[in-house]
């Protein structure tokens, strides 16, 4: 049953994917509208799979690397479809949901079997911080994938190439204001989830904070969104500087999420 | 004299409440914080000069970078840090507050031109009686509006949710508390680690500074137990502690179990599960030895490492044991130990013996004889992780705070609705902090709203 379900998404993520690529070349819209059918399809099953494994493996199916990246391509659909939803632009499909495929099939890389859990991950916590957190780092995915879009769009401008992509990409002021509300969203559930992790960590290991690895990056990336925040505040910090520092941001993500699991030792070391 | 000295006095200010200065110091703590990631912190000496020369050894020591989160530069940056957030606040929260309690009563030509959304409603009537219909309308759907006269026109303003405006100052405060907790606990608290064999007690920690700290009462561990999955990994490790004050058990303070993620506090100080081992006393092992060709058996006991003469001449020691093979052996469970047998004149044989389950596999070995374990005494000693930190709480505060002010910060938004209300038509003009297309859709929904009733 949760085989069948796990290929049944990517089969239909890799529709979509297909669906969304060829909207890319080919702007029509009945293109876009076959993808948002395929996505919600996909976000479902998708959905279906991830209860059915909390239900199997009788706790919040967020312990390894498989879970974990399953649950992150996840929640990036499920943001999408909403912020698709209120901006009405089904080009955002075209680079977010690639890379929502991409996070999926990152996950076949590793073991799939439902692990028991191990003393310290035994806690009512393990929900509401590994949820958090990957709500969050899908809002800076989805905020990633439109300042590329921004980025784009802006080079469209400089060059005078107002061709149908030009048509299709929303204009650079909606991009970036989609681009800030994804942080909005994005850095307040990183707070949250730093700290359920510190009240946690003080019943599990004693301490609340301990400079661990997965701890210090992800307050790296705290900082990174606190600057660029703050820099949008002062004149010049939006646009493309934005884009850009979204950009490493959501790079930095990427490193606290996966480089530190795989490369660095340290308390959080799930596999 | 007097000029240039309140003129360093005002750069200094200007530069602590600089936005520039915030931007500068996040981006700097982010990239000195990746130092620590990648040199491992607080390692003994030896273990770094395995892998980085002698004078990088010595540099990296002059820089802190083995404790980097304590050296005195990281710190100095953080004071930096709350000494600029203290600033900007200090700077800012002043004009934020006038926005709040002074709100701009009056939608003039000049201010009407500066909102983002204005709309022009005809009404019938005269200024009067739209006023009233006007007031209470604003009354139900948003917020009671206050009401001034101005040559014969009325001037509504209403507001919702303006305090939200002071969330990013209370962000800000609530990371000074954090602070303040943390400054707390790393003056008036500790951190140490101590084991306790099974049946044994202690009354002292080892802090992690190397100083020994009198607890003022006994702790005890009445036993230890570990249990496996069927994988072999660890499923739960469980101390049974009791707190003694005076030798004696204190009340509701015996045989209190001890997990991960759910640890003792005794007068502050708080017992972490955190790691076990077996005891220096070594495991006794009960093991039954029976003769192959005239079946008789018999039981021993043996301690660990202790040379025992079995029936017949031939001797065993136990070398080490489980009392759960699980994680050694894969599809074999129960006790296993790894013994050495010589049997009579012969050499030293090195083999495992299992449990009774086993029978098979505990012939293989042992020449006449047939060992079997039968079980085995293991004692344990429980690694306890000991804190106390008096700065918790205050650290708690300051993050519930937070989550308050970000809520404030990022999910509210201050919406500020003006009427003008002359002869036959109104005037509506509407701003929000946060987010204006949302805010410019539930203006229109209201403006609909007006429309019908």
């Amino acid at each position: 049953m949760n085989a069948l379900l796990f290929s049944s998404t990517l089969v239909v993520y890799v529709a979509a994917t297909v669906v969304y690529l060829s909207y890319l070349v080919k702007p029509r819209d009945v293109l876009g509208r076959v993808g948002q059918g395929l996505v919600a399809v996909g976000f479902l099953v998708h959905l279906g799979f991830t209860l059915n494994r909390y239900l199997v493996a009788g706790h919040t199916p967020i312990t390894n690397l498989h879970e974990s990246l399953s649950f992150f391509s996840l929640a990036i659909v499920g943001t999408f479809i909403i912020f698709e939803r209120r901006y009405r632009a089904a080009i955002l499909g075209s680079f977010i949901i690639p890379l929502a495929l991409l996070i999926l099939v990152l996950s076949i890389g590793f073991s799939n079997g439902i692990m028991p859990l191990n003393p310290a991950l035994k806690s009512k916590w393990l929900f509401v911080h590994t949820v958090m957190a990957f709500l969050g780092y899908a809002a800076f995915a989805v905020s990633f994938a439109v300042s590329i879009m921004y980025l784009i769009q802006s080079h469209f401008l400089k060059k005078r190439r107002l061709g149908s992509l030009f048509q299709k990409l929303p204009p650079l002021d909606i991009l970036d204001e989609i681009s800030y509300r994804c942080l909005t969203f994005g850095f307040p559930l990183l707070t949250f989830a730093i700290i359920s992790g510190a009240i946690w960590a003080e019943t599990a290991w004693g301490t609340y904070w301990s400079w661990d690895p997965k701890e210090t990056w992800s307050l790296i990336t705290w900082f990174i969104y606190a600057a660029l925040l703050h820099g949008r505040l002062t004149t010049g910090w939006r646009g493309r500087k934005a884009a850009w520092l979204s950009i490493l941001g959501f790079v930095i993500v990427l490193f606290t999420f996966l480089g530190v699991n795989l490369l660095m030792s340290g308390l959080h070391s799930y596999r | 004299m007097n000029t240039t000295k309140r003129g360093f006095a005002y750069q200094l200010w200007d530069f602590f409440c600089s936005l520039r200065l915030s931007i500068f110091l996040l981006i700097g703590l982010a990239l000195v914080s990746i130092i620590g990631t990648i040199i491992p912190q607080g390692n003994p000496p030896q273990e770094y000069l395995q892998t980085i020369s002698e004078t990088k050894f010595k540099l990296y020591q002059q820089l802190g970078f083995f404790d980097m989160y304590h050296s005195w530069w990281f710190i100095l940056l953080l004071y930096f840090l709350t000494l600029n957030l203290i600033c900007c606040s200090i700077k800012r929260l002043p004009r934020v507050w006038k926005i709040i309690s002074e709100p701009v009563l009056v939608m003039d030509d000049r201010f009407e031109t500066s909102l983002s959304i204005t709309r022009d409603v005809k009404m019938t009537g005269a200024a009067a009686s739209i006023k009233d219909q006007i007031v209470s309308f604003l009354k139900q759907e948003f917020a009671e509006p206050v009401v001034t006269e101005v040559n014969g026109e009325y001037h509504l303003f209403a507001q919702k949710h303006a305090w939200c405006r002071l969330g990013v100052y209370v962000v800000h405060f609530s990371i000074i508390i954090v602070f303040i907790g943390a400054i707390i606990g790393s003056f008036a608290g500790y951190k140490g680690y101590v084991n306790i064999p099974e049946g044994g007690s202690i009354s002292r920690v080892v802090t992690r500074n190397g100083k020994a700290v009198d607890l003022g009462f006994a702790v005890r561990c009445e036993k230890f137990s570990v249990a496996f999955y069927d994988t072999g990994a660890p499923k739960e490790f469980k101390s049974l502690l009791t707190v003694l004050e005076n030798g004696q058990p204190v009340a509701g303070k015996q045989n209190i179990p001890v997990i991960v993620n759910e640890p003792l506090t005794y007068k502050g100080v708080t017992f972490y599960q955190s790691s076990y081992g077996p005891s220096d006393e070594g495991a006794s092992y009960h093991i039954s030895v029976k003769n192959r060709k005239t079946g008789a058996a018999t039981q021993i006991t043996a301690r660990q490492g202790e040379r025992v003469a079995l029936p017949g001449g031939a001797f065993l020691s136990v070398m080490e044991g489980t009392a759960d093979v699980r994680p050694f052996m894969k599809d074999f469970d129960g006790p296993g130990a790894q013994v050495e047998f010589t049997p009579p004149g012969g050499q030293p044989q090195p083999f495992v013996i299992l449990g009774d389950k086993y029978q098979s596999f505990n012939e293989q070995h042992g020449g006449d004889l047939v060992l079997t374990l039968a079980s085995l005494d293991q004692k344990f000693y429980t690694g306890l992780q000991v804190a106390k930190d008096p700065g918790v709480l205050v650290v708690w505060l300051g993050c519930a705070l937070m989550v308050v002010g970000i809520c404030m910060a990022f999910f509210m938004s201050h919406k500020r609705l003006w009427a003008r209300v002359t002869d036959g038509s109104v005037t509506f003009g509407g701003s929000a902090s946060k987010n204006p297309a949302g805010f410019e859709l539930s203006f229109d929904e209201l403006m609909q709203k007006l429309n019908k009733g």
